[in-house]
This record gives structure tokens, C-alpha cells and sequence, in this order.
């Protein structure tokens, strides 16, 4: 027998409109019946049509992003809220760790708290009374429980809250997102909790944002997406389809930004009008040359705050950069793993022939640092000469960068640094990885160890980026 | 609804913990703590005395000495029905993260607030008696066995109108301040500070259908005036309105019970 089954559930959520919020009882009982009054505005479906078996003893993850519809499962399975249709039967006992404390009097003692709590969780008195030490011992909290919960601190409080819903003995255990509780070696012991119930054949219904708590800790999990059932199934295949829905919708946000972009900055000086004196100085980014601008000054060095360094486009026009895409393996992108290619094609078009050009780029993170940067004339290639449309494309074989959200600098100016068309963090892309490495820059690199320093084997090999990552090659 | 109802007496040991709650919460931190109880209806009974010997002396109205134990017999019952009713109002709200957040069933939250507010309407009891005795006010068993059936009665009116009021305001967050003013209204049309007698004839129709009306008249009938307990034939039909109201009333709140955790 299945401990919670969800068959063809769909929940409603009725939003009313603002009129609703200051109808009176007197509107109410004027222009009708009550019930008429409280018909919605309109609806919103937190949940569509959604089945699933959770077999006893299974831990089950769900994930999804916010307002997916992850909560409001959760309520329907501990009973507080009705499905619109369908059905939802749970066997055993529930315990649902959705808001810590819930009913916790901030006026009475810890202890006295500890007793509604739990006859408020279903425990009787007596059952309260046995599990009471336990209870206070677990929250850590011994020196405190006898002082009103109004003085304990919010980890404390959470803490006591915990303990009491853990000490309910249910035969099936809802989690919402709750193990940011405490302090690291609380949440540990939470972990630590949640794995003796699994052993001793509790069903769990975990909803996390923490995907790698999934992969670990879950047997089986399923993706909510739009209150629909993506998929269902392995928890290490189901984050992997999660993750790579995210980063395509984080690829199309990105390339809406982009799209705005292209269209929107005419040049700040108008070409022709504006005499190349006025043009700040355009070395790419951190690699200026000669002669300090005002308005450029702080290109001398990487931005300091980068939400104050301008983002925009100058330049006297003469060139133009029309249309910068980024591509990954598979075309244009906006996201990439670490050591992916990573290819910038610029659509140039000169407006009359020249012969003095240099083109540029320069890597920046969210944070100001200049990554990277180069132009062709600090690689000495001499311009010889440009007319009409024609593309420049600067391709890195390696994306070493760890993980982040970076933003691109695109310049075609003059060789004396003076520009065409600089185009100033207009450009963003972010950089994923499983490695959770830190700094900037991941250069290549192995491991390797003499026989009396070992490690243990990886619990999955699939966890690791092999082959069928998109890091492959990742670890070399 | 039945099987509801049972669920309801299931809960009693809830109950009974929500309400040691609010008692215990009520007066923490206050230097007298628990006294306020004894203390409470004994400064309002004073306010009124006060106001109604000193300030708006009351003229020629017999049978009313002593004033004070008149006033007490409806004040602290009307202190129980009032209180109850605006606590009511409010107690799926000031609860709200009971019935959004865990599996609650509310519909234990206006009998806390009844309940609650009976347990010092007991408080007050000994007091009233005490005052009783202190003017030799003669006590007889024969009306004093209707005492329980007309506690029942006011328990069972009260909680169907704090269960309606506390379904309702979830949706109509204004009858928590139109309450506030109907129970003034209510306060001065029941013969509490004045007996039933002042009543103009014209008016006395109307009063009947004040149900607040006949319990107070019950208990000075029983408490305050010599002679038999007249008003029996009203309290019965009350206590069978009762019924019927809180039947409705839980109805109500039952069929009302899903909107609850989305709408408090």
C-alpha cells in the first residue's frame, strides 16, 4: 500500500479581486447571497492534474522552481488544504514540518510550549511527558526551557519547534525547505534525523530547493514545473532534466536581455557629428594605452563597482558593431559549463573604408574584476583595411572560468585606443558548474597521490562530470 | 457534520490545553497575575456603581437595593457573552498560522474563546455569591437548580454566535469593528443596569426578542428577586434556539472550513 497517493489532483487557488478586499458585510448582504460574494475574480492552478504513488518507507524528493506549486502539494498531503479534484489519501500518520513552531504562545515557557505543541501535533500528554527530554535535549536547548518563548532567539525557537515535530513518531514525514534551521551542526543533526527515520521505513516527502540534498538523500523524486508533473523518477536524472530546463529559460532570459540590447543604444556620440576628441579612451577594458580620458578614467584599472561603471555604447560610428552573438557547442547560448568553448561573433560594418581599426574584447565578473581582455593590436595584428559588412569572430577553445554570471566588452576603435563603437558590459552570459570550485580562473589541472594518501571512491561515478556532462573533459 | 461534531469532543484534551494557553498567557507579566480575574469584575462593577448612584442617580425604581448585586447578577454574564463574541471574531485570525501552516482543526478555536472566557465568568462567581451573602440576599435551592441548565444555555448561545462571527470575519474582516459597537448597542438594550420593569410597555415586545435579555432576567430571577423562578418557559425555548443556532452556525462554519487556510 502506498503511503501517500496522489491521483489526479488539481487545487485551485481563487484570487479575489481588490474590490473584494474592502467589500463589507453590508455590499455582501445588499447585492446577494454571501456565497454568491465570495465567487473569485479569478483563479490561479497551483497544481494540474497531478498523480503520484509515494510507497511506504520511500524518501521523495520534489523539486521545482518557486511557485511551482511544491508547497501547496505539501498542504494538500498534511490535509490543511482540499484538492479542487482529485484525490489524495495518505496512510499513517503525518508529521509536517511546514512552519517550525506553529503555535508556539511567545508568553509561556518552553516547556509549557513543548506540551501544546505536541497535543496540537497529535501526541497525547503522556506521550509528550516520555518524549519531553528528548525533545529538550535535541533542541539543546536545557538551560532555556523554562523561560517564555519570547526571549529565545529565532534559531532557538525553529530549534524547539523541530525537536516537537520530529519527537511525533509519524509514519509519514513532510519537510518543507526547513533545514536552513540553526546552525551547521543542528542542521547536521537534522540530517542526521531525517536518515534514522529512513531507516526505519518512514516515508518522507522532502521539498527542497537543495538539489544535491535530493540526489543524496532521496530515492525517488519528482519535478514540478507550472503545478504540472514533469517527470518523475530517479532523483540524479530528474535534477539533471531540472537543471537543464533552468539554464535554457536562464539562456532565454539572458537573450531576451540581449535582444533589448542590440536594439536600443544608438552610439552616444552620433557618427559625424562628434569629433574623435570626445571619445573616450578605448583600449579594451584594462588594458588601456596612453592618455587618460575623464570620462574613461576608470578604465585604467578594472571598475571598482561595476553597477556604477556605465554600461553603454560610444563611439564615432565609423564602424559598427552591429551584432554580437555567443556560442556554445550547439549554437548561440548564454550559458556554458565550465570548459566549454565559448565563440563571440561581432557583425562589423564600416561605414566608409578604413585602414586603422583594432577590435577588442574583455571578460568581466559581476563583481568588477577585468577576467580577460585583449584587442588585435595588442596581439600586433596590423589593420589593413576594412569596407562594407564583414564579421570578426574570437573563439576560446577552453571556458576555464568557474562559476558566475560574467559580462562582455566589445570595442572597435582606432589603433590609438580612440573608438568606433565600444560596447561597455552591454553583453551577459553566466557560467555553470558542478564543481563548486572558487576564485575566477579554473585552471586544467589533476590530482594525483602516492599510495598512503587515498580517498574513497565516489559514492556515483555519474555524479561526477563524466562523458555525458556537458563538463566533459572537466577534470581532464 | 456529525462525525464532526465528534471530532470536536475528540479534541477536548486540545481544548483544554488552548484554553490553560490563553489563561496562562493572559496575565503574564503583570504583577497581580491570576487576581485580575477576581479583580476585573470587581472594578467594573464599581465603575457602574459609581456611575449610576453618584453620576446619574436612578430615581424611583423599587426592588432594586442593592443596586451593587443587581448590577453584578447581569454584568458578569454579559462580561462573559461579550468578551467571548469579540475574542471569537477574531480567533481564526490571530490563529492564522495554526490553520494555514499545520493540520488544525479550527473549528476548536471559538470554543477556546467561549471556554476561555468562562473560565473567568467561574472566577467571578464567588465573588457575586460573596456579595450575596454580604446583603443577606435570600437564596432559595428550588431556583438555584436552574443555575446549571442556565449556564448550558448561555454556553451553547454564545458558542453559535462565536462560531458564526469567527466563519464570517475570515472573509469580512469588518464585523471585527461592527461587532465592537453592536455589543455597546446590545449592552444598553438588555436590562442589565436597569431592571426589566423600567421597560416601557412599548418597548417590552421588542425585548423579548433580545435573547440576552431573558438570561439576565434568568439570573437576577434566580439570583437577585424573592420568589419563584418565573422565566423557565423562556430559558427552555432559549436553550432550544440555542441548539438550533449553533447547529446552524456550525453548519456554516463547516461548509466555510476549506476557504479558511486561503483566505485568513
Amino acid at each position: 500500500m502506498p503511503a501517500i497517493e496522489i491521483d489526479h489532483v488539481t487545487k485551485v487557488y481563487r484570487r479575489h479581486g481588490h474590490r473584494r478586499q474592502f467589500a463589507t458585510l453590508k455590499s455582501a448582504l445588499l447585492t446577494g447571497s454571501l456565497v454568491k460574494h465570495l465567487r473569485p475574480d479569478e483563479s490561479f492552478r497551483a497544481l494540474s492534474d497531478v498523480s503520484l504513488r509515494v510507497p511506504a518507507g520511500v524518501s521523495y524528493g520534489v523539486i521545482g522552481r518557486n511557485g511551482s506549486g511544491k508547497s501547496t502539494l505539501l498542504k494538500l498531503v498534511a490535509g490543511i488544504t482540499k484538492p479542487t479534484s482529485g484525490v489524495v489519501r495518505v496512510n499513517g500518520r503525518v508529521s509536517a514540518l511546514i512552519e517550525l513552531g506553529a503555535g508556539f504562545h511567545p508568553e509561556i515557557s518552553g516547556r509549557e510550549n513543548v506540551f501544546i505543541n505536541g497535543i496540537m501535533l497529535g501526541l497525547t500528554r503522556r506521550e509528550v511527558t516520555d518524549a519531553f527530554d528528548q525533545i529538550v535535549e535535541f533542541a539543546e536547548l536545557e538551560d532555556f526551557i523554562d523561560a517564555p518563548v519570547k526571549t529565545y532567539s529565532s534559531g532557538m525557537y525553529m530549534r524547539l519547534g523541530f525537536a516537537v515535530a520530529v519527537h511525533v513518531n509519524p509514519d509519514v514525514l513532510l519537510v518543507d525547505e526547513v533545514l536552513a534551521v540553526g546552525d551547521e551542526g543542528f542542521s547536521l543533526k537534522c540530517l542526521d534525523k531525517f536518515a534514522e527515520f529512513k531507516r526505519r521505513g518512514k516515508t518522507i516527502l522532502l521539498v527542497t530547493h537543495g538539489l544535491s540534498m535530493v540526489e543524496r538523500f532521496c530515492d525517488e523524486a519528482v519535478w514540478l514545473d507550472a503545478g504540472q508533473n514533469r517527470t518523475t523518477g530517479d532523483p540524479k536524472r530528474v535534477v539533471q532534466r531540472y537543471l537543464t530546463d533552468v539554464e535554457q529559460a536562464e539562456d532565454q532570459h539572458l537573450a531576451a536581455e540581449d535582444a533589448k540590447v542590440q536594439q536600443t543604444p544608438v552610439t552616444r556620440a552620433p557618427p559625424g557629428t562628434v569629433s574623435e576628441a570626445v571619445v573616450p579612451d578605448a583600449a579594451p577594458a584594462g588594458l588601456k594605452a596612453d592618455a587618460p580620458h575623464p570620462e574613461a578614467a576608470d578604465d585604467d584599472e578594472p571598475p571598482t563597482d561595476m553597477f556604477v561603471a556605465k554600461e553603454g555604447r560610444w563611439g564615432s560610428g565609423t564602424v559598427q558593431i552591429e551584432k554580437v552573438t555567443l556560442q556554445g557547442d550547439h549554437g548561440p547560448a548564454h550559458v556554458f559549463h565550465t570548459g566549454e568553448p565559448l565563440t563571440i561573433r561581432m557583425q562589423v560594418r564600416a561605414a566608409h573604408p578604413v585602414d586603422d581599426f583594432a577590435f577588442g574584447i574583455s571578460i568581466f565578473s559581476t563583481d568588477g574584476v577585468c577576467c580577460y581582455g585583449t584587442n588585435t593590436s595588442i596581439e600586433e595584428m596590423e589593420s589593413e583595411s576594412l569596407e562594407g559588412e564583414g564579421e570578426v569572430v574570437f573563439a576560446i577553445d577552453r571556458l576555464d572560468l568557474v562559476e558566475g554570471t560574467y559580462k562582455l566588452d566589445v570595442a572597435a576603435h582606432k589603433r590609438d585606443g580612440s573608438s568606433y563603437d565600444y560596447h561597455r558590459l552591454l553583453y551577459t552570459f553566466r557560467v555553470k558548474s558542478r564543481t563548486k570550485d572558487v576564485g575566477i580562473y579554473r585552471p586544467s589541472h589533476a590530482w594525483s597521490f602516492t599510495e598512503n594518501v587515498r580517498f574513497k571512491a565516489a559514492d556515483d561515478p555519474s555524479l561526477e562530470p563524466g562523458p555525458r556532462s556537458p563538463e566533459a573533459g572537466d577534470r581532464g | 457534520m456529525l462525525s464532526n461534531l465528534r471530532e470536536l469532543f475528540r479534541h477536548r484534551a486540545l481544548i483544554q490545553t488552548l484554553v490553560a494557553r490563553e489563561l496562562k498567557a493572559r496575565y503574564r507579566g503583570s504583577v497581580l497575575g491570576f487576581f485580575w480575574s477576581f479583580i476585573n469584575p470587581l472594578l467594573l462593577l464599581l465603575v457602574y456603581s459609581f456611575v449610576f448612584t453618584v453620576i446619574i442617580p436612578r430615581g424611583e425604581i423599587a426592588d432594586l437595593e442593592p443596586y451593587a448585586v443587581f448590577l453584578f447578577c447581569g454584568l458578569l454574564p454579559w462580561t462573559w457573552f461579550s468578551s467571548s463574541l469579540s475574542d471569537g471574531a477574531n480567533v481564526l485570525i490571530i490563529n492564522g498560522n495554526l490553520i494555514k501552516k499545520v493540520l488544525f482543526p479550527a473549528e476548536i478555536l471559538p470554543v477556546v474563546a467561549v471556554v476561555s472566557n468562562m473560565v473567568h465568568f467561574l472566577f467571578g462567581l464567588p465573588i457575586l455569591f460573596a456579595f450575596l451573602l454580604f446583603y443577606s440576599v435570600p437564596l432559595r435551592l428550588s431556583e438555584l437548580i436552574w443555575f446549571p441548565l442556565l449556564l448550558s444555555v448561555q454556553f451553547i448561545l454564545t458558542l453559535g454566535l462565536a462560531t458564526v462571527l469567527a466563519a464570517l470575519t475570515v472573509h469580512f474582516r469588518d464585523i471585527k469593528d461592527l461587532l465592537a459597537n453592536v455589543l455597546t448597542l446590545w449592552f444598553f438594550i438588555t436590562p442589565i443596569i436597569y431592571p426589566m420593569s423600567a421597560v416601557p410597555a412599548g418597548g417590552r415586545a421588542l425585548m423579548d426578542l433580545n435573547p440576552f435579555a431573558h438570561l439576565v432576567i434568568s439570573y437576577q430571577e434566580i439570583l437577585f428577586y424573592d420568589g419563584p423562578f418565573g422565566h423557565w418557559k423562556w430559558l427552555l425555548a432559549l436553550a432550544f434556539a440555542g441548539v438550533v443556532l449553533f447547529l446552524t452556525g456550525y453548519a456554516l462554519f463547516d461548509r466555510l472550513r476549506d476557504s479558511f487556510a486561503e483566505e485568513v
